[in-house]
Parts: structure tokens; sequence; C-alpha cells
């Protein structure tokens, strides 16, 4: 088992026609099971093309209606991506991966606003993510592939690179990885830590969770708070950004400190509470959880 | 993006917001011709900076004279003003903003941003006028009432007139109150702000509501559709280091440590930072790479750190993904040759072709240590700058 995604997902990728969605999803059908996952392409207006053997056509509809999607991934460029996520939640699919990063916060308030509005059924992960990853099975998004490993831990996390860090740490002590989920940098966005973990905490494969946050928002609070109340499983935290000055936006359009609130501190001292294993050491995460199971 | 008070008032002017008159001016000679210009017997002599509490740094005066409006206008040009927002050295003022005074009877508190949570705007609004509202939030927070706007209805407008009754004001102003609110509500989704606080809303001793200040800040990501904000840019406000970074499609911050730090992703980025504390030592900037950086934006990126005086030693931290190790390594060197290195570096690589990497930069003329873990890698550079 895993969360969210498995070897039977059918992925349709929008903006497969641009550098980055051709590159990506070469990667991506090259990992495991890729080539019986990602069936199809869309990019308006170029439809009868096809990217490394994936057909493209013109709207997400299209590719439901032919290949039985599922699922997409969004590399359409920022301007024009939160409309492909719209169009995406219309044909009512599962799940929505959007890797863009730069959309603008008013857009995403309109699409998610929308989603609400309409009693949506679609996940939607992302956007400014690294995507999702079930070893051994599907890759979709951008992350390497091969530092991961199946096995039992599940890893959530709001930055692409610290990600792989941790996996990394993970693989190289033995413990592989349910699923990997990057749920992105952006202050508006789609899964938030709380319905990530929720996930890890119901499925039977997952014995353990790593989740690495940072400065910003309050999620990781909010997460702390269910975690003490409900979690059957250890749960190893790591926050960045214990160094990072207030008012000044790290990176992240979501990692900034602003009217004393979205410090690090607060997240540790949050996460501490509800029992979580919390390491200041980034170095430390795979070790942490190591020390956590035994 | 940050602009001027002067600036912000121009956007909230479009939406219907009432402001005091006023004019820009950048010399002493433009501050005296802008207050003739306006009439009246009392003006607002106001610095312009990117930083609130200006007033409290002695950066705004009322002046009741022409002679005033001169004397203060040559005082506060030029001048450092420091305040809790710009850090000890202070910011240089280069521009005034002069106003016509205002009848103030009562100080009120409006700010709007995106809340996270609900992803909606919210709307903060508040008795208390003129304070910092972070102090409001933690003493007070019962003083401050929110409204969380709906995207697609917009602001409710009975909901706005009720607030503006309970955080106070007189009911013959209540009217112009909720007008308030919708401009600035409208404002702000017009123009893409992240944030825009007026502090003080004032209601003047006639029953009007007028916004004495304003500080937008506006959403980087939607700066393609918003030209007429992006002329209000005033690269004088912004570090020096930062815009050149940015020039290169690289993301840096300055901090106050003695380790430049080069890293590709900003969670990496972060967590380089808070590893290198942790083992003694102070990070000098956030620097993120990005995903797919090359030669020449690795050059740029050790140039930007170097130009730093208070840098001791460079640690980069590199997780390849996409981004082949052999490749960085090679930007390194290069990178390194060219600036002429002059403090001490510390590489750690990891990922896709990790082993390729090391050699190229084992056999390479750069003297450098390399590390295999971020622990190892914080560990060896804290040791370098203090040995």
């Amino acid at each position: 088992m895993s969360i969210l995604i498995n070897k039977d997902t059918r992925i349709v990728t929008q903006g497969i026609t641009g550098n980055t969605g051709e590159f990506h999803t070469t990667q991506c059908l090259d990992y495991a099971f890729g080539k019986d996952c990602f069936v199809a392409g869309v990019t308006p207006g170029k439809e009868g093309q096809n990217v490394q053997g994936v057909p493209v056509y013109n709207t997400v509809k299209d590719a439901k209606e032919q290949h039985g999607v599922n699922a997409s991934v969004i590399y359409v460029p920022p301007r024009f991506a939160a409309a492909a996520i719209d169009e995406a939640v219309d044909a009512e699919l599962d799940l929505v991966i959007c890797i863009t990063e730069g959309i603008p916060v008013a857009d995403m308030i309109k699409t998610r606003d929308r989603m609400r509005k309409m009693n949506s059924k679609t996940v939607l992960v992302g956007p400014n993510c690294p995507g999702v990853i079930t070893p051994e099975e599907v890759k979709i998004g951008i992350m390497p592939g091969y530092i991961h490993k199946k096995g039992n831990i599940g890893v959530v996390s709001r930055s692409g690179t610290l990600t792989y860090e941790a996996v990394h740490q993970l693989t190289q002590l033995g413990m592989g990885q349910s699923s990997c989920v990057g749920i992105g940098g952006d202050p508006v966005n789609g899964m938030k830590h709380i319905d990530v973990i929720k996930m890890f905490n119901d499925d039977p494969e997952t014995e353990a969770v790593v989740m690495c946050g940072e400065i910003g928002g309050t999620d990781e609070e909010e997460c702390a708070a269910w975690i003490k109340e409900n979690m059957t499983k250890p749960v190893v935290g790591f926050i960045a950004g214990v160094t990072a000055p207030p008012g000044k936006r790290m990176g992240h359009a979501g990692a900034i400190i602003s009217g004393g609130q979205g410090t690090a501190q607060s997240k540790i001292d949050a996460l501490k509470e509800a029992g979580v294993h919390v390491t200041v050491n980034p170095s430390e995460m795979g070790s942490t959880l190591q020390a956590a199971l035994s | 993006m940050n602009v001027h008070e002067y600036q912000g008032k121009e956007i909230l002017r479009k939406y219907g917001v009432v402001t005091p008159r006023g004019i820009p001016a950048f010399s002493v000679d433009e501050a005296v011709a802008a207050a003739e210009e306006l009439g009246g017997n009392v003006w607002v002599v106001k610095a312009q900076i990117h930083a609130g509490g200006r007033g409290k740094g002695g950066g705004v005066k009322v002046a009741t004279s022409m002679d005033q409006v001169r004397e203060y206008a040559d005082a506060i040009l030029g001048m450092q003003l420091v305040t809790h927002q710009t850090g000890p050295e202070g910011k240089q003022v280069n521009r005034l903003y002069i106003e016509e005074g205002a009848d103030i009877a009562d100080e009120l508190y409006v700010g709007a941003l995106v809340d996270r949570e609900t992803q909606k705007v919210v709307l903060m609004c508040s008795s208390e006028g003129g304070m910092d509202i972070e102090e409001v939030a933690e003493e007070t927070p019962e003083k401050i009432l929110k409204i969380f706007v709906d995207p697609t209805d917009g602001l409710d407008r009975a909901e706005a007139e009720d607030v503006c009754e309970k955080m106070g004001m007189p009911r013959e102003a209540v009217k112009e109150g909720a007008d308030f609110l919708e401009g600035l509500y409208e404002a702000f989704v017009e123009s893409d702000a992240s944030l825009a606080e007026i502090n003080p809303l004032v209601v003047t001793g006639d029953k009007r509501v007028i916004a004495l200040d304003a500080k937008f800040n506006i959403d980087s990501n939607a700066l393609y559709r918003q030209p007429e904000i992006v002329e209000y840019r005033d690269l004088t406000e912004e570090d020096t280091n930062e815009i050149e970074a940015s020039k290169w499609g690289l993301s840096y911050i300055s901090l106050d440590g003695n380790i430049g730090c080069l890293v590709n992703g900003a969670g990496l980025a972060m967590a380089t930072m808070d590893i290198i504390q942790l083992y003694g030592a102070e990070p000098a900037n956030f620097l993120d790479v990005g995903g797919g950086a090359n030669k020449e934006q690795v050059t740029e990126a050790f140039k930007i750190m170097l130009a730093n005086s208070k840098v001791e030693g460079i640690l980069v931290n590199i997780f390849g993904g996409i981004m082949q190790c052999d490749v960085i390594a090679g930007g390194i060197v290069a990178a390194a040759q060219e600036v002429g290195l002059s403090v001490p570096l510390v590489v750690r690589l990891e990922g896709t072709n990790v082993e390729q990497g090391r050699k190229i930069l084992d056999e390479s003329d750069v003297k450098l240590q390399t590390a295999t873990t971020m622990a190892d890698a914080a560990e060896k550079i804290a040791a370098a700058v203090k040995g």
C-alpha cells in the first residue's frame, strides 16, 4: 500500500510539450511502472502530436475520455497554471499535482475557492512542489527517483531538496518509503501537512512518518494539534528556518515570519508538545527516526 | 515588492479611498514648493522609506510655517532613519512626502492580508490605531476584529458597517468607514497586494474617514500584470546584493553572520543556515541557486557572497537531483578560480553523479575541503574559520 498514487494510477501531463513537461515526463516514464502510468498529455492546440510516445490532447476531458486518467501533473507556466488546475478539477480527476512555481496568490485564492464551492472531490497537491512518489511503483514530479527505496516510512515536506535529503538519509539507513509527498512552499496551496499525516496514519503499510516543515504560516502547529490527539505512529519532525530573520521571504513564497507568526520555534514547540521526535539537526532526520523505532 | 507610502496612497485613491492631499518631494526646495502648492497652514513632512515606525524614529514632523517645512525637510532628507524595521544601521531618506495636516479625532487600524488557513483575504480592524498591531494581537487580541472576505461575493456591506461601528467609529462616520473598507479591499485585490496596512486610519473632527498612512507589499509573482506598480520600484530601497542576485535568477538575502552558504532549494538553504549555527558559526546569507544552476550562476553567487566583507568562509551544499553533481563541481572549480577565492571553502555534494563530482573537486587546484554529510560540512567550515 501507499498513499495517493500507485502503479494503477493513470496520469495526464498538463503542459507536456514544454521543455520542463517533456523532460520530466521522460524521467517519470523511465521510473518503475511509469510507462503504464503516464498515458496522456495535454497542450491546447497540439492534439495529435506525441511526446516520447505519449499522445497529446487539447483538453484534460479528452484525455480522460480516451485513457481513463484519474490524476494529472501540471508543468504549465505560472500565469496559466491556476486555469490548468481548474480544468483538471472540472474533469473530476481524483488527484492534481501542480509543480509550477510562481503562481500569483490571488489566482490560487480563486482556484481554491472554486474547488470548495463546487464541493470538488479532487485532491490538490502543490503548487510549487516536487510532486509525489511511491517508490518502485510510480513517480509523479521532479524528484530524483533513484534515491528512493520501497518501504514503510511516509515522508511529507514543504520543500524539494530538503525532502531529498531526508529520503536519502532514510535509504542510506535501510529504511524505505511508502510514499513521499511534497506539499509545496506557497502560502495558498492544496494538501497541508495535516491532510497527508492523516492519510499516512490510515495507511497500513506506513509505520512511521518524517515531516519537514519550515517558517511561515501555522500549518505545522495545526498538524501538531491533530497528531497529539490522533496519531498512532511515530513521527519525526524537522523545521527549517531557526536562523531566518522575520519579515524576509526565504525563497519560497510562503516562507516568511510575519506579524510574529510562523517562527520555527513556535512550530518546534508545538511538535514537541504533540510527542513528535523533533531534531534540530537536518543531518539527523534519518537517525532520529531509527532511534524512535528501536 | 514594496512601495512607498505616497505610492500606496496613489493606489488607494484609484479605488475611491480618501487620503490627505500630498505631493512627493526629492529636495528641500521641492518640499517647500509642495507645501505652497497645497496651501493651508499645517503640513506634515514625511520621510519615504520602505519601513514602518518612521514617526517614532524622527522621520515625520508637523510644520506650521514655511520656515518649519524647510527646516524639517532639510533635517529629514539624507538622514539615516532608524526604526524597529530598519535594523540598527537605519535607512537613508531620499524622498519626502509633503501632506496637508488632518484634524484627527480618532485613530484606528486596518490591515488587509491573505489568511493562509481560510485561503481568503482578511481585513483586520482595530480601535488601536497608531499602535504596533503585533503588540495589540499579543496583549489585547479581542480588540482585533476580522472580516474574512468571500472571494466570489466580495466584501459584505452589512458586515463592513457592523465592524466599523464595533471598532468605535461614530455613527455619522460608519457609511464612509464601510466605503473605505470596500475601497481598500478592491485596491488590495486589483493590485495583487500581499499586504496593505493603513495605520492609522483616522476619523476627523467633522467625522470624515481618511487613510493617513499606507503600506503596501505587492505579490512579486503577479508583477507581470501590474506594469504601473512595477514603475513604483525604488531600487535605492533594496539591498544591492539582492538586486544583483535577482538579475542572475538567484534568490539571495543578506544576514549578519560570517559563513556564506550556497545551496540548491529554499528549504535546504534554510536548513544549511540552521546547521551552520548549530556548529558554532553564523550564516552570512540565504542563497538558493535553484534547480538548474549553471557555471555562470555559481560564479555570480560566489562573487556576491565574497562582496560581503563579513564572510570568513563559504559552505556549498548541493543535493543533486535533476542538477548533476559533476556539472556543479565543474562550476564550483571554475568559479573559485575566476573570483580568486580568499577564504576557506567546504563543499558537500550528494545525489546524482556524486562520485564524478567529488573526483573533479579532489583533482582541482582549488583549495577546498569536501564533506560527506551536512553535519560534516558545518563542522569543517566552523573549524576552518575559528582556526
